[in-house]
């Protein structure tokens, strides 16, 4: 066994025990943590696999905004810790099998789909002469220049979307709300109102 | 890659995407832990992208990567700020509530 595979296996036990608590832990904000630790090690891989810059962004994005913002909400949402025994207990069974099901599924897929000799033509070889931020510059700034343009409208719409759900503004409505009183209390005599209209002149509204 | 093979890979992230999924099934009094299986979901694609991408030498895979981390953290967003509202009009986060959310 050498080095390479040693990080491999390290990281991924890690990655796999992590996301496992995540799932299971009944304290949101320790599922949290958990979340950041599974990022850390994906990072680690990223970099076994010659992927540095994407390991970078993975800490600064994921662990650097997404993490935080989840915990964040976490801490200001101040939610009690549930009972997650007593609520997954009646569909245990029957989570253990589809989980399985669904993991031994997409083995299978794998081990169908690994054919020897493949042939696949390389569109965009990766020069290892260059880093690879280069490398991956060179191609998203010119081939991938529209779906990069399309990913930022997307982060502004959710920017302007995040914005316009929770800005409270008590002077102004800013978002439509339900008034379900103003709704049940409407009837015909405070909604229509039959007017004559004369001939040539107009109403007044 | 030549030291590793893809095949670990594979089975790293078929075992990461059936955690994220049945994490889906069982926190469902907590919509917190929900999109957080999500983002692992989401976390082993991104994997299995980078994998292929050093298997393939082929530069690709990683710009996905990239745009698919684009679209969890606006993922990410939109729904931390439902989830507020939500908890403002309903002071819980389970999601059998949110069945009242139609119309």
């Amino acid at each position: 066994m050498n080095f390479t595979l040693l990080l491999f296996y390290i990281f991924s036990i890690i990655t796999i025990a992590s996301s496992l608590a995540v799932v299971t832990t009944r304290n949101t904000i320790y599922s949290v943590l958990f979340l950041i630790l599974v990022f850390f090690n994906v990072s680690g891989l990223f970099i076994l696999l010659n992927a540095e810059f994407l390991a970078m962004l993975l800490i600064i994005v994921y662990v650097g905004a997404i993490a935080v913002l989840f915990l964040f909400v976490v801490m200001m949402l101040n939610v009690d810790s549930m009972d997650l025994k007593k609520q997954i207990r009646p569909f245990l069974p029957i989570l253990i099998m589809i989980s399985i099901t669904i993991f031994g599924e997409i083995f299978l897929f794998e081990k169908i789909s690994m054919i020897e000799n493949y042939q696949i033509s390389t569109s965009f070889p990766i020069n290892q002469n260059i880093s690879n931020i280069k490398s991956i510059g060179n191609v998203l700034y010119t081939d991938f220049i529209l779906p990069f343009q399309i990913s930022g409208a997307a982060l502004f719409v959710a920017m302007i979307g995040a914005i316009l759900l929770t800005l409270k503004n008590e002077n102004k409505q800013t978002a439509k709300k339900q008034d379900i009183f103003k709704q049940i209390s409407h009837n015909k005599a405070n909604s229509i109102e039959l007017v004559k209209v004369e001939s040539g002149k107009g109403i007044n509204i | 890659m030549q030291q590793i093979g893809i095949e670990n890979f594979l089975t790293l992230t078929a075992i990461l995407f059936s955690i994220g999924l049945s994490g889906i099934f069982i926190n469902r009094k907590n919509i917190i832990s929900l999109l957080m299986s999500i983002e692992i979901m989401l976390l082993s694609i991104n994997i299995n992208f980078v994998a292929f991408s050093a298997l393939l030498n082929d530069i690709v895979g990683q710009i996905f990567s990239i745009f698919i981390l684009t679209i969890a953290g606006a993922e990410a967003a939109i729904g931390l700020a439902i989830l507020v509202v939500y908890f403002n009009n309903r002071k819980n986060i389970s999601i059998e509530g949110a069945s009242q959310l139609k119309g």
